[in-house]
C-alpha cells in the first residue's frame, strides 16, 4: 500500500485526481455503476407518485374505480382530458383557481415591496434599536402561524375583512415578511459600501440610493424571494381555511370538501390537485435556480 | 465639502446613515403589518389562553390543565413526539447519504431537481398524491397492488375463494371437516355452494356420482346450484369442481391426499381398515389477500411520515450538497493520500466538517415537523384522524373545527409557540455569531 501511495505522489499532476491500482479502479468503477443504479431507482421512486396522480387525472371515474392507474400501460386508450374539461366547466372550482392567483399575486408583491424597503433601512440606515429590530425579525422566522389565527380572525371580523381575499392576503404578507426581510437584509448588507458611500457623496437621498443603487444589484435576491413567497402563498391551505369564505376560497380549500369520499372522487381530486400543481411546477422548472437559492437562504446566508 | 471630509475620516463604524429619521418611511409599512398581525396576536393569544371558551371568564391555567388531560390532545402530543424523534433524523440521514452519492454521478443536478420538486407543490397536493399511493383497494393504491402482487407470488390465490360445503362439514382451522366418518368402500357426495357458476373453470365436466369400489373411498365434489335444481343432489347441468384438494384424516394425521378431477371425482385408493374423516384444506377457498390497511389506525402515522420524507429529502440533499461543496478538497485528498479508505474519509473528515450544516438542516426540519398540519389533514381519512392527530391540527380543530373553544385553542397555540421557542433562540444565536 505504501508503495502505491509513493507511486501516486510521484506521477500525479498537482491538479488531477490520484491514479490508483487496477483493482481499486475496478472496484470504484463497479461501485459507481451501483451508485448510478441506486440513484436512478431513487429518482424513479420519487417520480412514481406524481406520475400516478397525473395518469389518474387523465382517466375517467369508472376507469379509476375499476382499476389502478398503472393499467394505462396495457390500456392507453383509456386516457382522456374529460376530467379537466369538467373541472374547468365547474364554476366553483374555476373561481377558486382564479382566487388562488388573486391571493398569491398581491401577497407576493406586497411582501417584496415592504421587505425591500425595511431591509434597506435595516442594512444601511443607522437608527437606534436597529440591532434589536433585526434580532426580532430573525426570531419571528419560525413563528407558528397558529399563534395568530384566533386573534387575527377576531380582528378581521371587527374590520370586515374576515372571509375576504384582502384578509387572506394581509395575513400572508404578515407571515411572509420575517423571512423576506431576513433574506433581503442579508443580501443588502453584502453590497459594497463604496457604492452607497459614493451615492451619498453625490447628495443622493436614501430613496434614490434604494431605487438606483440597491434594487438593480439585488435583482437575484428579489427574484428568489418573489418565487419563494409566491409558491408559499399559492400552496397554502391553513390560512385560507380559516380566513376565506366560499367565494374567496383558493383551490386547496375548494377541493378539500371532496376528500370525504376519496375512493370514488379520485378522478376529480387528482385532476384538481394536478391543476393546482401546474403553476408551482412551471414556476419551479423555469426558475429552479432562484427557488433553490431562496430555500437555502432561509437558513444559510 | 463636509461629506468629503467624512469619507476621509477613519470611521469604520457600522453602516453609515445620515439621520435616523430617514429610516421611518422605509420601516413603517412592514412594522405596522408585523405589529398588528404577528406581535399583537402573540400577546393576545397568551392572554386569551387564560380565559374560557366564551372569553368572558378568567380560568387561570384551566385551559392548560384541560389540554394536558384531554385524550385527543395527548394522542396529538404522542404523535408529535414520534414525528420529532423519527422524521427529521430520517430525512437528515437519507439526505446525507444521497448528497454524498450524488457527488459521484454526472447527472447530480438532474437528480437533485427531481428530489427537490415535491418542495414546490403544496402539502395539500402531496397529501392527495399519497392518499392515492396508499389507498387500500389493491386496484387503486399502488402500494397495496405491489404488496398483493408479491404476496400472491409466494402464496398463490386460492382457486375457489368463498366456496363452502352445503352441510355436514364443520369449519375448523384445518379446513372444512366432515362431521361423520367414512371408510373404504363408501361413496361421498360433497356439494359446494357460495361460488358463482360463471367462474367455474372451463375444463370442468358434468359431475357424476361414482359407484362404490372395494378398498377405495370414492366421492364427487360439485357446485350445487340450487336455483333450477335439487339442493344436495347432482343435477345433469351441474359441473364438478376440478383441482380441489381433499384430505383423509385418521387420528388427527393426514393419511391420504388427493385432488378432484375435471368431473369433480376423487378417490382414495389405499386407506386400509378403519374410519377416516374427509377434510377440505382451507387453501382451496381462502379469500384473496387484499393488502394492508395503510390508512387505518395502526399505520397512519408512519404513512404520513413517509410522505413528509418524500417532500423534505430534496431540501436536505440540496442543503447538504451545498455544505459538501464548501469542504476544502485538500482536506479530503490529504486523508486519501495518507491511505485512509473512503469510509474513513467520510467518517473522520467529511462528517465533522459538515456537522454545522447538518445541525441547521436538522433544526429546520424539527421546526417544520412541529407545524405539520396539511399532510395529516389530507392523508388521514376522517375516521382515523384522531389517531393521526398532531398539535397543529388539534389547534385548528379545537378553535375552528368541531370544538369552537378559542380558550383551549389559544392554549394550544401558546404551547406550539413554546415548543418552537428553542429553535427561535438557536436562530438568533447563530445569526449573532455569523455577524461577529
Amino acid at each position: 500500500m505504501t508503495a502505491v501511495a509513493d507511486e501516486v505522489r510521484i506521477d500525479v499532476p498537482v491538479s488531477g485526481a490520484p491514479k490508483r491500482g487496477f483493482l481499486t479502479r475496478l472496484v470504484s468503477r463497479l461501485g459507481n455503476g451501483v451508485v448510478q443504479v441506486v440513484l436512478a431507482l431513487v429518482a424513479v421512486f420519487w417520480l412514481v407518485p406524481v406520475f400516478g396522480l397525473l395518469i389518474a387525472s387523465l382517466r375517467d371515474e369508472s376507469a379509476n374505480t375499476a382499476s389502478g392507474w398503472w393499467t394505462v400501460f396495457t390500456k392507453p386508450a383509456e386516457l382522456t382530458l374529460a376530467n379537466y374539461a369538467d373541472l374547468v366547466a365547474n364554476q366553483a372550482v374555476w373561481q377558486s383557481f382564479l382566487n388562488t392567483f388573486y391571493i398569491a399575486v398581491p401577497a407576493t408583491v406586497l411582501v417584496v415591496v415592504m421587505a425591500s424597503l425595511a431591509s434597506y433601512a435595516l442594512a444601511w440606515i443607522e437608527f437606534p434599536g436597529r440591532e434589536t429590530l433585526t434580532v426580532v425579525v430573525v426570531g419571528l422566522l419560525v413563528m407558528p402561524i397558529q399563534v395568530a389565527l384566533i386573534p387575527v380572525a377576531k380582528l378581521f371580523g371587527a374590520l370586515g375583512l374576515f372571509g375576504t381575499i384582502t384578509g387572506v392576503v394581509l395575513f400572508h404578507v404578515a407571515f411572509g415578511l420575517p423571512f423576506a426581510i431576513f433574506l433581503l437584509r442579508n443580501f443588502f448588507t453584502g453590497i459594497p459600501r463604496d457604492l452607497i458611500e459614493a451615492a451619498r457623496m453625490d447628495g443622493a437621498t436614501e430613496w434614490v440610493i434604494f431605487k438606483r443603487v440597491i434594487l438593480p444589484v439585488a435583482k437575484p435576491a428579489i427574484a428568489s424571494l418573489t418565487i419563494f413567497q409566491f409558491l408559499w402563498v399559492w400552496n397554502d391551505l391553513l390560512v385560507a381555511l380559516v380566513f376565506a369564505d366560499q367565494d374567496s376560497a383558493p383551490i386547496t380549500v375548494a377541493l378539500r370538501a371532496q376528500l370525504r369520499q376519496f375512493g370514488t372522487n379520485i378522478d376529480m381530486l387528482s385532476t384538481g390537485a394536478f391543476l393546482s400543481m401546474v403553476v408551482p411546477l412551471a414556476v419551479f422548472l423555469v426558475f429552479q435556480k432562484y427557488f433553490v437559492q431562496g430555500v437555502l437562504a432561509g437558513s444559510t446566508k | 465639502m463636509t461629506s468629503r471630509k467624512r469619507s476621509f475620516s477613519p470611521n469604520v463604524d457600522a453602516a453609515p446613515g445620515r439621520s435616523p429619521r430617514q429610516a421611518i418611511p422605509f420601516l413603517l409599512p412592514a412594522l405596522v403589518v408585523l405589529a398588528a398581525l404577528v406581535l399583537y396576536p402573540l400577546v393576545y393569544s397568551l392572554i386569551r389562553s387564560f380565559f374560557d371558551a366564551s372569553g368572558d371568564e378568567f380560568v387561570g391555567l384551566g385551559n392548560y390543565v384541560e389540554t394536558f388531560t384531554d385524550p385527543r390532545t395527548l394522542i396529538a402530543f404522542r404523535n408529535n413526539v414520534i414525528w420529532v424523534v423519527v422524521a427529521p433524523a430520517a430525512v437528515t440521514g437519507i439526505g446525507l447519504i444521497l448528497a454524498v452519492l450524488t457527488e459521484r454521478i454526472k447527472w447530480a443536478t438532474a437528480f437533485r431537481l427531481v428530489l427537490f420538486m415535491p418542495m414546490a407543490i403544496s402539502l395539500f397536493a402531496s397529501g392527495i398524491i399519497f392518499r392515492l399511493v396508499y389507498e387500500e383497494a389493491p386496484n387503486q393504491g399502488v402500494v397495496n397492488a405491489v404488496v398483493v402482487g408479491v404476496h400472491d407470488v409466494f402464496s398463490p390465490a386460492s382457486q375457489y375463494p368463498g366456496a363452502r360445503p352445503r352441510d355436514g362439514y364443520a369449519a375448523t382451522e384445518a379446513g372444512f371437516t366432515a362431521i361423520r366418518p367414512s371408510r373404504a368402500g363408501d361413496t361421498i357426495s360433497l356439494p359446494l355452494i357460495g361460488y358463482p357458476p360463471q367462474d367455474v373453470p372451463p375444463q370442468a365436466l358434468p359431475a357424476s356420482p361414482p359407484t362404490a369400489g372395494t378398498g377405495e373411498l370414492r366421492g364427487v365434489l360439485w357446485l350445487d346450484v340450487s336455483i333450477g335444481g335439487r339442493a344436495g343432489a347432482v343435477d345433469p347441468t351441474e359441473r364438478g369442481l376440478p383441482g380441489v384438494a381433499v384430505e383423509a384424516v385418521r387420528d388427527g394425521q393426514v393419511v391420504a391426499r388427493t385432488t378432484t378431477g375435471d368431473d369433480g371425482r376423487f378417490t382414495f385408493p389405499d386407506l386400509g381398515a378403519g374410519d377416516v374423516t374427509v377434510r377440505l384444506p382451507p387453501e382451496n377457498f381462502a379469500l384473496p389477500f387484499r393488502g394492508l390497511t395503510w390508512l387505518g389506525p395502526s399505520f397512519i402515522t408512519p404513512v404520513i411520515i413517509s410522505s413528509w420524507i418524500w417532500i423534505m429529502t430534496g431540501f436536505a440533499i440540496t442543503f447538504i450538497a451545498a455544505g459538501l461543496s464548501a469542504i476544502p478538497r485538500d482536506a479530503l485528498e490529504a486523508a486519501r493520500v495518507d491511505g485512509a479508505t473512503e469510509w474513513q474519509v467520510f467518517k473522520r473528515v467529511t462528517i465533522p466538517l459538515l456537522s454545522p450544516v447538518l445541525l441547521v438542516v436538522f433544526v429546520t426540519l424539527v421546526i417544520n415537523v412541529l407545524k405539520i398540519f396539511e399532510l395529516v389533514f389530507v392523508i388521514a381519512p376522517g375516521s382515523v384522524q384522531s389517531e393521526a392527530n398532531v398539535l397543529a391540527l388539534q389547534m385548528w380543530q379545537v378553535s375552528f373545527g368541531t370544538g369552537g373553544d378559542q380558550g383551549a385553542g389559544s392554549a394550544l397555540a401558546v404551547i406550539l409557540f413554546l415548543l418552537v421557542a428553542p429553535a427561535m433562540l438557536f436562530n438568533i444565536r447563530r445569526f449573532r455569531r455569523e455577524r461577529s
